[in-house]
């Protein structure tokens, strides 16, 4: 199991245990946990709107591509720990690790 | 005010062939977006990917399928609002409708399509302390008229391409063109970041890199941007337009005040001719729900076809309708 916390708009946090091996996005295991996130482009990083901030856990990640890069450049409230939750894979880099939503409703 | 038989909110793919559908049966069709340019998704987020479900295209780019769907209904003559986004329906003592915009266009129809998609496309808006309160007073999140920034002092904010190419498009227009972005270099066109570098060397405009804009003031009009660096130094700068450009997102805005039955920020429709609970108002495409809904180009086509034939009463209320195919009459344009 994988187990990594996602902290809500709100600031309610809970913590999600994912099977190892299950080759999803950050984004699809949030949609699919029921959480308010729009991904409009559904993972191409066009859309900026799954929008994340690492509170913990990012030394681990694997860097951010161009393409990912370029979409959080649109971002008026993107910093130095925000990713776009449809780029990252949910592996074992993800363990431990601590998510904000940032993309609106 | 703009008389018309069906009034289209939302000019992506689905509303666009609703006015060929409609055209079919002699319906005049005016469109409204809120963006300032048709197409929807396609031409805002993906112009350039290529779709390959489009039945008889094996592949084509969404800014081409844009570009042949406005070609396919050029005959039916639409008309548009473009760059306005619906506010209001009131409902007339015969049934019919008038939608209104945001900049007080109206539209007297006798059938509303709702085809907004995943709803209106808004900017994406900084943290900057009275920005709302400069909106239309000096402050704007997309460049309409460029001509109306001749002579002034503007600051521009993002890191993207569209920050980018305004910048370099507006150095030869305004009277100081400024760029804060809070990053220290560009990854957009590697071109424009290039020209902007340049253009900063020459001393044509002003670059403010690892910064962002904190606050703006001024008497009735803006007058004067601070900005706050990285290391928290403060700088006060006169301008008097402020553009920041940080892209934009779907936002499902008015609509949702209609009395129309919503799920999950879609519309609920009857699947027979995709009628809302709402007479006279239809929904098409992205924006509507129901059992087994897919979001495909493909399936709003099909809903414009149904919808198009349930809507031919309310605009001839006492014409039978028969089924004919195209190539029976060819296309009867107007
Ligand atoms: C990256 C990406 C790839 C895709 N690939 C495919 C694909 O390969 N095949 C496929 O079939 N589909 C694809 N889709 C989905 C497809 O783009 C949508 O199904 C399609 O755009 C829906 O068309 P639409 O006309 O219903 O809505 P939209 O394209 O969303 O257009 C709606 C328009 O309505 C306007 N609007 C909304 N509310 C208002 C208002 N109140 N006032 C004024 N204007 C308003 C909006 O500004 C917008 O322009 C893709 C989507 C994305 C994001
Ligand atoms: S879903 Fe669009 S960028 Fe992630």
């Amino acid at each position: 199991m994988i187990s990594f916390t996602i902290e809500d708009r709100d600031g309610s946090r809970q913590t999600l245990e994912i099977p190892e091996g299950i080759n999803l996005s950050l984004m699809e295991v949030l949609k699919a946990s029921e959480y308010n996130i729009l991904a409009t482009c559904g993972g191409m990083a066009l859309c900026a709107t799954c929008h994340v901030q690492v509170l913990e856990g990012e030394e681990a990640l694997p860097s951010a591509n161009d393409a990912e890069l370029d979409m959080l450049d649109t971002l008026p409230d993107a910093d130095s720990a925000s990713r776009l939750a449809c780029q990252l894979r949910v592996n074992e880099n993800l363990e431990g690790a601590v998510f904000r939503i940032r993309g609106s409703e | 005010m703009i008389t018309t038989d069906m009034c289209i909110i939302g000019a992506g793919p689905v509303g666009l062939f609703a006015v060929f559908e409609a055209g079919l049966l002699k319906m005049r069709c005016h469109l409204i977006d809120a963006l300032p340019q048709v197409g929807g998704q396609l031409s805002e987020i993906y112009p350039q990917k290529p779709i390959y479900d489009i039945p008889g295209y094996p592949e084509v780019k969404a800014q081409e399928l844009v570009d042949n769907l406005m070609e396919q209904i050029n005959p039916f003559h639409p008309t548009f609002t473009l760059g306005e986004r619906v506010e209001s329906l009131d409902r007339q003592a015969d049934g019919s409708l008038i939608v209104k915009t945001n900049e007080g266009t109206a539209v007297h129809c006798q059938v509303v399509v709702i085809a907004g998609g995943l709803g209106c496309f808004e900017p994406r808006k900084p943290e900057i302390e009275n920005l709302e309160a400069f909106e239309g007073k000096g402050v704007a999140y997309m460049v309409k008229n460029p001509e109306s920034l001749r002579g002034r002092r503007v600051v521009l904010a993002g890191g993207g391409d569209s920050a980018l190419d305004w910048t370099v498009f507006l150095a030869n227009i305004a009277q100081e063109v400024t760029l804060v972005h809070r990053g220290d270099s560009f990854r957009g066109a590697p071109d424009s970041a290039e020209k902007v570098f340049e253009l900063a060397k020459q001393g044509r405009i002003r670059l403010i890199l690892q910064s962002n804009i904190t606050k703006i003031d001024g008497t009735g009009h803006l007058q004067e941007v601070t900005i706050t660096a990285k290391d928290k130094s403060v700088t006060q700068l006169e301008a008097d337009n402020l553009i920041p450009l940080f892209g934009l997102t779907p936002k499902l805005g008015p609509i949702a005040d209609w009395g129309l039955q919503i799920d999950k920020s879609a519309i609920n429709v009857n699947t027979t001719d995709y009628s809302t609970n709402v007479e006279r108002i239809y929904a098409i495409g992205d924006i509507n729900t129901y059992p087994g809904k897919l979001k495909l180009i493909l399936c709003g086509f099909h809903e414009a076809a149904l919808m198009c034939q349930s809507a031919f009463k309310f605009v001839y209320p006492n014409q039978k309708l028969s089924f004919k195919y195209t190539t029976v009459n060819g296309i009867p344009t107007f």
